[in-house]
């Protein structure tokens, strides 16, 4: 069952291993036409399937059955045939459905991205940016729970979750016993530690990371700053944790680390889980290696201002004569 | 050389005549337009105890906002300071606490918030920028100073002064 298979995704055709799902054939050519995905994280076993942004239309299920499949289908669940033809960004109607999906996807969320933490990095936010209205059509009071303080390091705002499960997953896969999952079902479902009990795990700060909105967020970073003004820098550290490497992007506001998260690749997913002390514990420069300033994608919003160079070229040419007739003039506190 | 435009005039340098020698006519003629303007209305207007009358969308001194209630709209987002070109605007964002749900309009707010009038080009970026209607430049002209650090305005001179309530 070795064996390569061909796909074609918008006209483009790539040989995969068969048993791919149609998202990591998109993801294996890159670009536009990679659907997004908002539960789906390929570092989970088992997620996916719940979001439903990641909707593509298959024209030609494969070779041997040519049939177009009836409905849209998920790709982050769908496996690829040989011959299969799909349909992503190239189809109005995966577009039409991806702007409805979003539309629900955004009933309950109450789009305080001024006040959120998670602005500037947000899925939820760029799909909305893409696909999404100016204005919502639902006019019912929206959910709203109270913020749960989750151990004293991570905050739960359930007002935010769009259930994807993620958080959910990250804490079977990486902790041998997991003490949160979802309460409730339908309309009612919301992600709990039952009586709001610690979770109390090395690794358990890495459900902020795999949170795509900002339902789970860092309490040491809470209205710290905005994502946007903080530098990432690529460091890493010799972690005691047997199943920590260190690996980690500082987040840095002049000489403060601000934040401490995993690094995080091109498609907004970590590299390699960290555990709590790397995370929470670690913030100062003498603790780390620094490697590299981290790699932001044009279109992002953190990108302005980042210099993917440790010390920028300078934009003034220095002059001393001036810096010190200007030092007087700067440090007056007295009108003559 | 040859001009293209045949817009050339040239003049002729005649040596000045009697009348033109005596210079009294031409003083007279000077002094007469000179005078004739005490007498016209002002262009000027004797700012700053005089103002002009300002067009509907001049853009002046920043104010912060406050809603209905008298609650600082701000939020601190940062989107005003991102949009500025002139990277004239800072903040510090801090946690409202329980007991002042009446000065802050959302749970989060500017606890500082600083305006370098020196930098600022009155562009009004950040009026658009703004999510929560909380900045608009909507004040007089930025008055002039001696030093450097007076112009640097903190929420005291920018919130709008609280609403006065009717008893």
């Amino acid at each position: 069952m070795s064996e390569k298979v061909k796909v074609t995704i918008d006209g483009i055709t790539v040989e995969v291993d068969n048993g791919t799902t149609i998202l990591n054939a998109a993801r294996q050519i890159g670009g536009d036409i990679v659907p997004p995905a908002m539960c789906y994280y390929s570092k989970l076993q088992g997620s996916g399937g719940k979001c439903r942004t990641c909707i593509v239309k298959v024209t030609k299920g494969s070779e041997k059955d040519p049939r177009p499949m009836p409905k849209l289908v998920a790709s982050c669940r769908t496996t690829v045939m040989d011959g299969m033809e799909v349909l992503n960004i190239t189809s109005p109607e995966v577009l039409e459905a991806r702007a409805g999906v979003v539309e629900i996807l955004l009933i309950n969320h109450p789009l305080d991205c001024p006040v959120c933490d998670q602005a500037g990095e947000c899925d939820l936010q760029n799909l909305g940016y893409e696909h999404g209205l100016q204005k919502t059509r639902y006019e019912f009071e929206r959910r709203t729970f109270e913020r749960i303080d989750i151990g004293d390091k991570i905050q739960l705002h359930m007002n935010r979750c769009i259930l994807c499960y993620r958080c959910v997953f990250t804490a079977d896969q990486i902790t041998n016993k997991r003490v949160h999952g979802i309460l409730n079902r339908g309309d009612h479902s919301e992600i709990s530690t039952y009586i709001q009990q610690a979770v109390d795990n090395d690794f358990s700060g890495n459900v902020i990371d795999v949170c795509p909105v900002g339902a789970l967020t860092d309490k040491t970073f809470r209205f710290k700053n905005r994502v946007w003004f903080t530098k990432p820098v690529d460091a890493h550290r010799n972690c005691d944790h047997e199943k920590c490497n260190g690996k980690v992007t500082l987040w840095y506001k002049g000489e403060d680390v601000l934040r401490v998260t995993a690094r995080k690749d091109q498609f907004g997913e970590v590299e390699e889980f960290i555990c709590n002390t790397c995370r929470f514990d670690k913030k100062a420069t003498s603790d780390w290696v620094i490697e590299h300033p981290t790699h932001i994608d044009d279109t992002s919003v953190i990108a302005s201002n980042h210099y993917e160079t440790l010390k920028p070229l300078p934009v003034i040419k220095p002059n001393a004569a001036l810096q010190a007739a200007n030092e007087i003039e700067l440090h007056k506190t007295v009108k003559y | 050389m040859e001009s293209l435009s045949n817009k050339k005039k040239v003049l002729e340098q005649k040596p000045l005549s009697f009348m033109e020698r005596m210079y009294l006519p031409a003083i007279v003629k000077g002094m007469g337009i000179t005078i004739s303007h005490l007498f016209k209305k002002e262009a000027t207007v004797r700012y700053p105890e005089v103002e002009r009358e300002f067009s509907t969308n001049f853009r002046g001194m920043h104010s912060l906002k406050r809603d209905e209630k008298g609650r600082e709209r701000c939020t601190a987002c940062g989107l005003c300071a991102l949009s500025c070109p002139a990277e004239a605007i800072t903040m510090i964002a801090a946690e409202r606490k329980p007991e002042e749900k009446h000065l802050y309009r959302e749970e989060k707010y500017a606890a500082t918030y600083e305006i370098n009038m020196l930098r600022c080009i009155f562009c009004g970026l950040c009026e658009e920028a703004c999510p929560k209607e909380a900045i608009y430049l909507d004040g007089p002209i930025v008055p002039a100073d001696y030093l450097r650090k007076d112009f640097i305005y903190g929420k005291d001179k920018l919130v709008e002064a609280p609403l006065e309530m009717k008893k």
